[in-house]
């Protein structure tokens, strides 16, 4: 046991989060997804006659009354594909990626401890998945209401919204499409201890992004559906009624903590006896 | 093999007290598989001294350090680690202890005192007040002091391998575990890890060096094992493992058959190909052969070789050197043994 006893035990994440937004790979995701909620504007604002009502992505036809609802439509749009790829991306990456480095047997026998690094690399991905979001949701209003100003917008009930209620709608989305990709984190933390290879954990966490969303579609599986981690991904409708309904979202909060739950237990089960032979 | 026994005897007679031991192994064992890459090792490394563990390619030296420092677990046997049981423990030891395994590892885009930073940051000991101070120590220690801000991934070879043994010495030590730490070293490098090497054990850090290579290594080692197709077949000080071979007669002579008969006739049996020559310009064979302790004097020998007309032109009786002992217990050929 070391003379000194006083431990740091917070320094990991610390270090780990830097070492996240070091990485050029970081910062080109996000540029990415930055570009989503600008081109969608500057196609809109160039257009000769706005969208109509139902045409083109949810909530479009909003964007020229209140440009905050640029926010919402590039969520809404890059929720099913472009997101959760660069969640794949990120979660894939978590243990694999040291592996595949090397670099995991030394932050081992630092030591790291296995749980330890496993929780902090699930809470690095999570603050990946809030600037993520974040990302879209900033860049969204800034773009929306520089090119389009920030008046009265019209709910999906019907119910006309100010300024305020926008940015609170919106970000409640913001919020409801990060919670959506923590899930998805914890199933790629998981993917990410099987291989030291990340490129192909990363694969395989995009590939069951897809495949659950197919499977959704099918009404074959109408029981399975509300099992799926993307059951509630384009559920955000509802929050953008007047009053708020609540049950999509809590119910995908409960979901979404029980994947974290059941894929953090295997990951754990299954990292805390590998052998690390990279 | 015999002499396994005889130095494990050795050590009982000296009776090492487990608690002087910073590596203690009994009946270690590691399977692949079908393949045992460890085979019931039992290592005694002595606090405080520095110890080579050899071994050719492919012979489970990183296998071993590998479940030493608990990223494999052992398939049979037990380990102890500064005291410690391994696994169970591992937590306690490993702050005290240092490593390189297999080869350095970094993150190309940080830095090289970013990447010591990062892996400081993983120990929960390390104090962060004092983390950019020990950082610098420790890069200056292995010569990198100006290449600390230029990214990993532009380090050559060599520089990658000197971060990987300042990795290993970011705080205090007591035991520095250090797997081929001369991979891709160039002669002067690999001089200057010799060095360092000498320097923290000097410090009272114990030092257990992997290598394939005898030579980097028995100049600063106190102690060896050798390790052949994953079994240990010896251990012990580097006196011990000197001591057990027995001496040989060493003659270069243009007379190799006359010579191998006289020595014959003197009772010693002479080993080696017939008609080697030593050297291709010359006419000249060397032959050899082993002079047990109770042999006829070398004067004697080399009295009766001139008078049966054998042309001496050298005569040497040799301890085998610690090379030709290693290459006796792990075998000569090129080819990994599996
Ligand atoms: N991940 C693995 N899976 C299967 N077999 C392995 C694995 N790692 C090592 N081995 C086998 O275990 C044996 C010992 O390997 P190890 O890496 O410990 O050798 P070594 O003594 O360190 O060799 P070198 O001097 O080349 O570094 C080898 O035969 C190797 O093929
Ligand atoms: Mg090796």
């Amino acid at each position: 046991m070391p003379a000194d006893t006083r431990t740091h035990g917070g320094a990991l994440l610390g270090s780990e989060v830097r070492v996240l937004f070091r990485r050029w790979r970081t910062w080109a995701m996000l540029a990415a997804l930055a570009t989503i909620p600008i081109l969608m504007a500057v196609v809109v604002r160039l257009s000769s006659e706005p969208p109509g009502p139902g045409e083109g992505p949810p909530f479009l036809d909003q964007v020229t009354n209140n440009g905050m609802f640029v926010a919402v439509t590039a969520l809404v749009v890059t929720t099913p594909l472009f997101l959760p790829l660069t969640i794949a991306v990120v979660s894939g990456d978590t243990i694999a990626g040291e592996a595949g480095l090397g670099t995991l047997r030394y932050l081992l026998v630092a030591p790291a401890g296995r749980l330890r690094l496993l929780v902090v690399k699930y809470v690095s991905a999570c603050v990946f998945c809030v600037a993520a979001s974040g990302t879209v949701l900033l860049v969204g209003w800034g773009i929306g209401s520089a090119l389009f100003g920030t008046g009265e917008a019209t709910l999906l009930s019907g119910d006309t919204i100010g300024v305020g209620d926008a940015v609170v709608r919106s970000l409640l989305v913001g919020a409801h499409v990060t919670i959506c990709m923590l899930g998805l984190a914890a199933v790629g933390l998981f993917i990410s201890t099987l291989t030291d290879a990340g490129v192909g954990a990363m694969a395989a966490v995009a590939v069951l992004t897809i495949v659950a969303q197919v499977l959704g579609q099918l009404e074959q599986l109408a029981w399975l559906h509300p099992w799926l981690f993307t059951h509630h991904w384009l559920s955000f409708a509802d929050l953008l009624r007047a009053p708020i309904v609540w049950t999509s979202f809590t119910e995908n909060v409960l979901l979404q903590a029980a994947y974290v739950a059941f894929f953090g237990a295997l990951a754990y089960g299954r990292f805390s006896t590998k052998d690390v032979l990279s | 093999m015999t002499e396994t026994a005889t130095l494990a005897d050795e050590a009982d007679e000296a009776d090492i007290d487990p608690a002087d031991l910073a590596i203690a192994t009994t009946g270690l064992t590691k399977r692949f598989g079908h393949q045992t890459a460890v085979n019931g090792i039992d290592l005694a490394v002595p606090r405080g001294s520095v110890f080579g563990f050899l071994g050719p390619n492919g012979s489970g030296k990183t296998t071993t350090i590998r479940v030493l420092l608990g990223l494999a677990a052992a398939t049979g046997g037990s380990a102890r680690l500064l005291g410690h049981d391994v696994p169970t423990e591992l937590a306690q030891a490993l702050p005290r202890v240092g490593a390189l395994i297999e080869g350095p590892a970094f993150y190309p885009f940080l830095s090289g005192a970013d990447n010591l930073r990062r892996l400081d940051s993983a120990d929960r000991y390390a104090d962060p007040a004092t983390r950019d101070q020990r950082v610098a120590r420790a890069l200056e220690r292995v010569g990198l002091t100006h290449a600390a801000k230029k990214k990993a991934r532009a380090y050559s070879l060599g520089m990658k391998q000197r971060l990987g043994i300042a990795a290993a010495l970011l705080t205090p030590r007591d035991l520095l575990v250090l797997d081929e730490p001369t991979n891709g070293l160039d002669p002067q490098g690999t001089r200057e890890v010799r060095s360092l090497i000498r320097a923290v054990a000097a410090e009272g850090t114990t030092v257990f060096v992997s290598s394939h290579l005898l030579a980097e290594v028995a100049q600063i080692c106190t102690h060896a094992a050798v390790m052949h197709v994953g079994s240990l077949v010896a251990q012990g000080s580097l006196d011990d493992l000197r001591g057990t071979g027995a001496r040989v007669v060493r003659i270069t002579t243009p007379d190799g058959d006359l010579c191998r008969v006289e020595l014959a006739r003197l009772g010693l049996e002479a080993t080696g190909p017939v008609g080697e020559v030593t050297e291709p310009t010359t006419d000249e064979v060397a032959v050899e052969a082993p002079l047990a302790d109770d042999g006829p004097a070398a004067e004697d020998i080399v009295a009766a070789l001139v008078r049966a007309g054998v042309r001496v032109r050298s005569f040497d009786v040799d301890r085998p050197s610690l090379e030709d002992r290693f290459v006796a217990l792990t075998g000569e050929g090129f080819d990994v043994a599996r």
